[in-house]
Order: C-alpha cells, then structure tokens, then sequence
C-alpha cells in the first residue's frame, strides 16, 4: 500500500523521493509537511494522541480499532481489499464443527472484528488471536476458519483455503486527530482536497 | 497536587466574581435519577447497596445539578449561577491512559429567561481558561441540532437521520457520505452539499457560507449561531472555531454545544452546551446552559503549552 500511497504524494504535488530510497530515517520533511512512517495498526494510536495530526492507514485497522478517536476525513481508494471469513477448499460448508457441534474456532489478527461478526450473526465462535500468518490454522487444525485480509486471493487460494462469507471492504483513509481537525481545520482541508483530487 | 488545586481555585474564584456560588451533590447517586434526567447518558459505575437499590457513582455534573435547581432553589428567584469543582466517574477502556476518577470544575446558568444562556457561559469559560494561563485555548462551537435539521431539510427519513448523527459522532465522515448515497435516496449534489456543511470549520465566516441556500433548518441553526457569536463578541475577543459537524456525548444537549481544545494536547480539555430539555425532564421549564474544563487535561496543557509541536 505504501507505494500507491506515495503516488498519491506525488500526484497531490510533494516530491517522495526521499521516502523511497534506502533511507532508515522514520522522519521526513515534505514540503510543508513532516512525514513519519510507522506500522499501519500504529497509525490510529499516534493521530489519537496527537502526535500526529494527520495519518494514512487501512479501514480494516480503523475497524478493529473502533475505540480509537479520530476523524476519517477521505478515502483515499488505494489498497483495495476485503475482510472476509475462510475456510478449506473443498469442505461442504462453512466449517464441519459449526454444522455438527454449534460452535467452530477462529484464527484471526482480528479478534474485534471477528467477534463482532459472529456475534451480531448469533454464532458461537471461539476467537484465537494470531500475530502472523493464519492461512496454516486450519490445514494443521488449529482453527476451523479464519478472518483474513484478501486483495486477489491468491495466499487463500495457494493454501488450500476457500473465501465463504464477506466482512466489508476496506481501503486506505486519510485521518485526523480531533484537535486538529478543528484547530488548523484549513491546512487539513486543503491536503485532504489536493489528495482526493490525486486519487479521483 | 499543589498545581491541580491553583488551577481549581483560579476557577473558582474567577467564576466567583461573575456571581457564580458553588454548589456540591452527592457524589453516589441513584441510578434510576442519573437515567431519568438523561436515558442512556453514558457509561457509570453502577452497584446495589444492602437494601438491593442500584446506585451509580456520578459520571457527569451537569444532571445532579439540573436537579438541584429544578427541585430545590424555586424558592430563590432565578437566574440560578451555579458552578462546582468535584471529582466524577467514568469507566475507561484498558491501558489507555484514562482517568477512571477526573476533576472537573465549571459552571451552569439555569433559568435566565429570554437572556440567551450561551453568550454569557462562553464569556465566563473564556475569563476562565485566561485565569488559568490558557488563554490560547480555542473554543469550538456546534449545534447539537443542525445535523438533524440539515438532514430534514433534504428530506432524510428520522430513523436514517438518527443513525447519520452517530457516524458523525464517531468521526466516520467517510461512512456517513456512503450511508447517506445509499440509503438516503439523494441525489449526488445533496449529499456533497450535505458533506461539504457538516465540514464546515473556522471563523464566523463559516455561517455566511452554510447559510447560502440553506433550507428551514439549518437557517434556524444558523440564525442561532450568529446571535450567540454577536453577543459573545461584545464582550471578548475570542479563540472561537465554529465547527458545523461537532457533536457532543451526552444526548441531553439542544443547541450550542461547546468544546475546548489546547493546540498541545490532542484530546479535548473541557466542554458544555446548552441542555434546557434536561431541566424539563425534572419539571422546570427554562433555558439552561453551562460548561465542564477537565482540570488533569488543563494541568497537561499548562505543562505541554509552552513547548509547542
């Protein structure tokens, strides 16, 4: 995502350059902005605080991490992909435990969003909370099913596993930490409209 | 401590000198009193006593002393200026730096009439935070009312309005627009006048804007706002940003609404609004309005202000 981000930087008239060579800085200056690079599940942490006034991330982050307080001022409408439930290819159902035993395990990076999923669906699941990848979960029987981030299907696909139900779809926002979104309103504004008018 | 208690008397003393006397409720209250004034006004603690009662610590002044004044102070002609400094209650979610115990201290003007309240409560809230050494605060100003009357005026359905209302409150601007595309049934030019509205942010010139083909609305939004600015502006010279979309928690607000930022500190350090329908909700028919500063979140603005970003 980062790349179609910075493209985005340049159509909106900043020149990247700097963020795209070997540089290990985390801190770059951009014209009238200051740029610093973190963890995109870090981004809602840094604009909440303040500490950034602006910041760039997926919607899937901003899903999960609801009780975050920002402002979501644009869609930026790259990084397009889907938050979706997976299970083996090739299995009848959903999962067989569910149909047989009314409840199935999860693996997902995303215990707020699954669990709210099941929950509101009225479906018993137990969540397991998994930091890196989930598409071994279920072949080595860990988990029934995951909830996963897909762009094309392709990592699904070549692990044997098959996309069943859709979340939502997500893509990367641009967001604003309450004070600031009111305190230099203009200059907010204005990158937020030079970046929709990249990105449309 | 030494420095949370200045700033506590700064306050008060300040708020003293506008003919403002202090008042204290209690701090456990019962929960049914808490709800009756405001249903749903957020998170309490709540616990029974021996005799089964639910009980709730305070989460909030601005209920307990809408009743105080509805119940209690008929017999003193009004209006009532009243203000406090106390600590409430609010659960947090974990590990995020949130006070489950806060001090707050501020005021409110009940029953004064046809005097419109919120000049006066946002002049008070200036000479306070100028009391404080936080005269660059700025002071942002909404209408609890305009979304709904923003959106009746295109035509948008209550129920659907009510759920755009909370979008805005969580800050999901970029979900509101596609509700409203959706299932709003509006044409794209609605929705984008709608939007570029609830953006509105700055000076008073941010009025004139939103007035041009406004409907019945939003003009008597708008009208409102523009009364209270030219009231306030006789007095002070203001850090004031009218914010159009600003909204506020507690659901017992109808009109201004009020919050105080510090450039410093990226969450809000105090906020208030005009609340006349919980005061009727204890039996007293009269415009009230008032403030709340959140004296840990000015004591970080006091340490932080100087150093700026």
């Amino acid at each position: 995502m980062m790349l179609e981000i910075l493209a985005l930087l340049d159509g909106a008239g900043y020149d990247t350059q700097g963020l795209r060579g070997e540089s290990r800085s985390l801190v770059f200056e951009l014209g009238d902005l200051t740029v610093i690079t973190v963890r995109p599940h870090d981004v809602p942490t840094y604009v909440e605080a303040g500490a950034a006034d602006l910041g760039i991330t997926g919607k899937d982050v901003l899903v999960e991490q609801r009780d975050r307080r920002v402002v979501e001022l644009l869609d930026l409408g790259v990084g397009q992909c889907r938050m979706v439930v997976a299970t083996r290819a090739g299995d009848e159902g959903p999962s067989e435990h569910e149909r047989r035993l009314g409840m199935m395990r999860v693996a997902t990076k995303y215990p707020r969003v699954a669990t709210e999923f099941f929950e509101s669906q009225g479906r018993q699941v137990e969540i397991v909370e998994i930091k890196g990848s989930l598409e071994l979960a279920p072949s080595v029987g860990l988990a029934d099913a995951i909830v996963d981030l897909v762009a094309t299907g392709r990592t699904l696909k070549e692990n044997g596993l098959e996309e069943r139900e859709e979340i939502f779809s997500s893509s990367a926002r641009l967001v604003a930490n309450e004070v600031s979104y009111r305190v230099r309103a203009g200059e907010a504004d204005r990158l937020a409209d030079r970046l929709a008018e990249a990105s449309s | 401590m030494r420095e949370l208690r200045r700033i506590e008397s700064a306050l008060l003393e300040t708020f003293a000198e506008r003919g403002y006397g202090e008042v204290r409720t209690p701090m456990i209250e019962y929960a049914d009193v808490l709800d009756e004034g405001s249903p749903g006004s957020g998170d309490a603690y709540r616990f029974l006593d021996d005799g089964g009662e639910l009980l709730a610590l305070r989460n909030d002044m601005t209920i307990p002393i809408a009743r105080l004044a509805a119940t209690r102070l008929q017999a003193v002609p009004p209006p009532w200026r009243l203000c406090y400094s106390v600590n409430s209650f609010r659960p947090v979610a974990a590990r995020r730096g949130e006070l489950r115990e806060f001090g707050q201290t501020g005021i409110e003007l009940i029953g004064s009439g046809d005097d419109e309240p919120v000049a006066e409560v946002i002049q008070v809230l200036e000479a306070g935070l100028a009391s404080v050494g936080l005269g660059q605060a700025v002071i942002g100003l909404g209408d609890s009312e305009l979304v709904r009357g923003l959106l009746a005026d295109e035509g948008v359905e209550p129920g659907l309005a009510a759920r755009a209302g909370r979008m805005l409150a969580a800050g999901e601007l970029v979900g509101l627009e596609s509700l409203l595309e959706k299932e709003g049934s509006l044409d794209r030019q609605a929705v984008e006048s709608i939007m570029s509205t609830l953006r509105l942010r700055g000076g008073p010139e941010v009025l004139e804007e939103a007035g041009e083909g406004a409907g019945p609305g939003l003009e008597r939004v708008i009208q409102r706002l523009r009364e209270t600015i030219e009231r306030v502006r006789g007095g002070v010279d203001l850090n004031l940003v009218i914010d159009l979309g600003l909204t506020r928690d507690q659901p017992y607000y109808s009109g201004a609404i009020l919050e105080v930022y510090e450039p410093s500190v990226g969450r809000t350090i105090g906020g208030g609004g005009r609340y006349d329908g919980l005061v009727s909700a204890f039996g007293l028919d009269s415009s009230a309005a008032g403030f709340s500063l959140y004296v840990e979140g000015m004591h970080a603005a006091q340490l932080d202000g100087g150093r700026g970003r």
